[in-house]
């Protein structure tokens, strides 16, 4: 068994014998156009059925909701004024100036993020309003709550560092689901696989949902992985929002893309989960969000239930003893 | 909002009114200034969230799985009972306990396999081993229980039956294996009824997870006088002395361990034990177990009080398990209960100088 919290290897933890990187994506929402195609490549190439019927949230142009056992990859859009844009712009500034440990060697941009209280702060695009899209997907923690407390193995490590379900094995008890600190695995109760096209197929059975009854989500395409290929999303993305690549290059990446929109004066841009000594011991999907996480939906400060396991065990523990106790002493305390 | 050019001599917006919990006027944190009470050492940070949307999911969970809370709790007990009267000749006591952890138990075991997405795949449970998961570790500990009881069960209803069950030769086995029956489901008693606290404690749902210190107290002090409370019920008052302690001993542990608990934990996460459908369960929870207690200490050597305090501490119990698994499901169904007190202890963590451990960071 690996360590339950902290930096490490999760494939090595895992035993995985070969010596294969880490893979990830890097979520870049400052590109994201909001298209959707990774929303739709992830349900073409995974087969997940439709969830919902089709209606209008209310929430700008999403209208998927959240992520769930059908829906792997959501876009989520926020609709912001010019005033929260300038709050965002202080709480990134606040970020930087907080003085981050960095971890590795120092990349190349970074003189530029040192001297931010000079940098030029007019907005570079619209001032008084802005969109922020950003497609949200499984974490691939390094510590997963759901993998942590599956007690069946059916979710598992794979040799890429990802995290996936074993669909003939899960039996649906559904403690990943409230495991997860991301909100991401779901139980898939039902959904439609296809709609009726015509008059006499309304009235037709349904074809029946895969998977029902089954805990789902992202596998980081674990099929498309094995054949060398880039996941579904990433290969669909047209504007290389989603990056997919070794984790070490991902968190690269971000670093340095962080780096430059701080130095054109978006200070409001920032990494999330690219700290390997967060709750979670860093994620294997990095995202760079324009806003505090909790606007996107995100947990601000997630940690993995199973790092203070040791400590629920040792109080159960204590409280098994005063159980037995206490019914001890109901019956040496005198045969009255 | 308006756009009004006129707006910035508006005055001030009155900060965002904050959930207010109807009837409780008392607010745990308001900051006004005259020292009268503990100043928040850092500031509350406004609310925001994805369109209200919640953050984690709740675990799909229904209300069977709050039975088995309860029935394993009970049967837990029970067990327990059954080896007290087994080895200070209480044949009566024994009896009961033993029929009654054998039906909750398996109560309880088929509402767990009831509420899986997959019923057929129950056996999954025990393809592996895993410590990491409360559910594995606590799916073992119940087949070890069940098995005990069971033989110890099944030995008292061919007793009962005039040995009449059709065992054939291992009649001879059963009688020989009874008493270390009893006993091997007493030694897993009490991991039965403390595993479910870790199960909801290892969860990202907010007001379970800020519980995971006091939550197995609670669930054994619940568990030892919901059995008391069954014993009571079943068994003439000239056998059950020791259920009567164990069941005071229950209350009294019930009652000062939820009120550590909800004390100790994140007041934010504490709210949804307070309100709603949770809150009023486990105010009658409380009410109850007090109730049967006092009526334990006061009446319990009348056959009729005694089994009306039982029926009252079973009640209670049922009442604990079914709020705290509300009050969890609650609380991760809005945003507020997962986004406030991640960023309070983040806030609290940078103002006391502990910046590397976030998972936002500027660089």
């Amino acid at each position: 068994m690996g360590q339950l919290s902290g930096p490490t290897d999760p494939t090595a933890d895992a035993h995985w014998e070969h010596n294969h990187p880490r893979k990830g994506f890097f979520t870049d929402t400052s590109i994201c156009i909001g298209c959707k195609a990774c929303e739709v490549a992830c349900k073409e190439w995974n087969h997940n059925p439709q969830d919902g019927n089709l209606e209008l949230l209310g929430s700008s142009y999403d209208n998927t909701g959240a992520l769930g056992a059908s829906t792997w990859r959501h876009v989520a859009f926020i609709e912001q004024g010019q005033e929260r844009i300038i709050e965002a712009r202080e709480s990134g500034r606040a970020l930087v100036n907080l003085g981050m440990p960095r971890i590795g060697p120092p990349a190349q941009a970074a003189p530029a993020v040192t001297d931010l209280a000079e940098a030029d702060t007019t907005p570079p695009d619209t001032a008084d309003f802005r969109w922020l899209m950003s497609s949200d997907v499984c974490k691939h923690c390094t510590h997963a709550g759901c993998l942590d407390v599956c007690p069946t193995g059916a979710l598992f490590r794979t040799e890429f560092g990802t995290v996936v379900v074993q669909d003939d094995v899960c039996n649906g008890c559904g403690t990943c689901v409230a495991g997860c600190p991301f909100g991401v695995i779901e139980r898939r109760s039902n959904g439609t696989v296809k709609v009726a096209t015509s008059r006499e197929e309304q009235h037709a059975k349904h074809p029946e949902v895969p998977n029902v009854g089954i805990a789902q989500k992202c596998t980081l395409c674990y099929d498309r992985l094995v054949a060398d290929e880039t996941p579904a999303c990433a290969k669909a993305c047209p504007t290389t929002s989603i990056k997919f690549g070794d984790h070490d290059d991902m968190v690269e990446t971000a670093r340095e893309r962080v780096a430059t929109l701080h130095a054109q004066g978006m200070t409001e841009a920032r990494l999330y989960g690219a700290n390997e000594n967060d709750g979670v011991g860093g994620t294997g999907s990095v995202f760079l969000l324009l806003d505090e996480p909790e606007v996107y939906g995100l947990p601000p400060d997630p940690r993995v239930p199973t790092a203070d396991l040791p400590q629920m065990y040792r109080r159960a523990g204590m409280a098994v003893a005063g159980m037995a106790a206490a019914a001890a002493l109901a019956f040496l305390g005198g045969r009255a | 909002m308006t756009l009004s050019e006129f707006d910035s001599f508006r005055p001030a917006e009155p900060a965002r009114r904050r959930r207010q919990d109807g009837k409780r006027g008392m607010r745990r944190r308001r900051d006004n200034g005259d020292g009268s009470r503990e100043m928040p050492m850092v500031p509350e940070p406004e609310f925001t969230s994805y369109y209200g949307r919640p953050v984690v999911k709740p675990a799909p969970w229904g209300d069977d799985v709050a039975i088995y809370l309860f029935l394993g709790g009970v049967a837990a007990g029970s067990a327990l009972l059954g080896l007290g009267g087994q080895l200070t000749g209480r044949p009566t006591l024994r009896r009961n306990a033993r029929l009654g952890a054998l039906t909750a138990v398996s109560g309880g075991a088929v509402a767990l396999v009831k509420d899986l997405g997959r019923p057929e795949r129950f056996l999954h449970m025990l393809r592996t081993f895993k410590v990491t998961s409360p559910m594995s570790v606590g799916s073992w500990i119940l087949s070890a229980f069940s098995a005990g009881a069971g033989v110890a069960a099944v030995a008292e209803i061919d007793r009962m039956s005039g040995n009449r069950l059709p065992l054939g030769p291992l009649r001879k086995v059963l009688q020989a294996v009874e008493g270390p029956a009893g006993v091997e489901a007493a030694l897993f008693a009490g991991p039965l009824a403390a595993y479910t606290a870790v199960l909801l404690g290892d969860t990202a749902t907010p007001t379970w997870n800020a519980a995971h210190e006091e939550l197995p107290f609670v669930f054994v002090s619940s568990a030892c006088l919901a059995s008391a409370g069954l014993a009571m019920v079943t068994t003439p008052v000239r056998e059950t002395g020791p259920a009567r302690k164990l069941a005071v001993l229950g209350v009294v542990g019930d009652v000062l361990a939820m009120k550590i608990m909800e004390r100790r934990m994140d007041p934010i996460a504490a709210e949804p034990l307070h309100q709603g459908k949770a809150g009023t369960m486990l105010k009658w929870s409380e009410r109850l177990a007090v109730a049967g207690g006092l009526g334990t200490l006061l009446g319990g050597r009348n056959r009729i009080a005694a089994a009306a305090s039982g029926v009252a501490l079973l009640a209670a119990s049922a009442l604990t398990r079914f709020g705290v698994f509300e009050a969890g499901l609650a609380s991760a169904k809005d945003p507020r209960y997962t986004i406030e007190p991640q960023k309070n202890r983040l806030a609290a963590r940078r103002a006391a100088g502990v910046t590397g451990d976030a998972i936002t960071t500027g660089s």
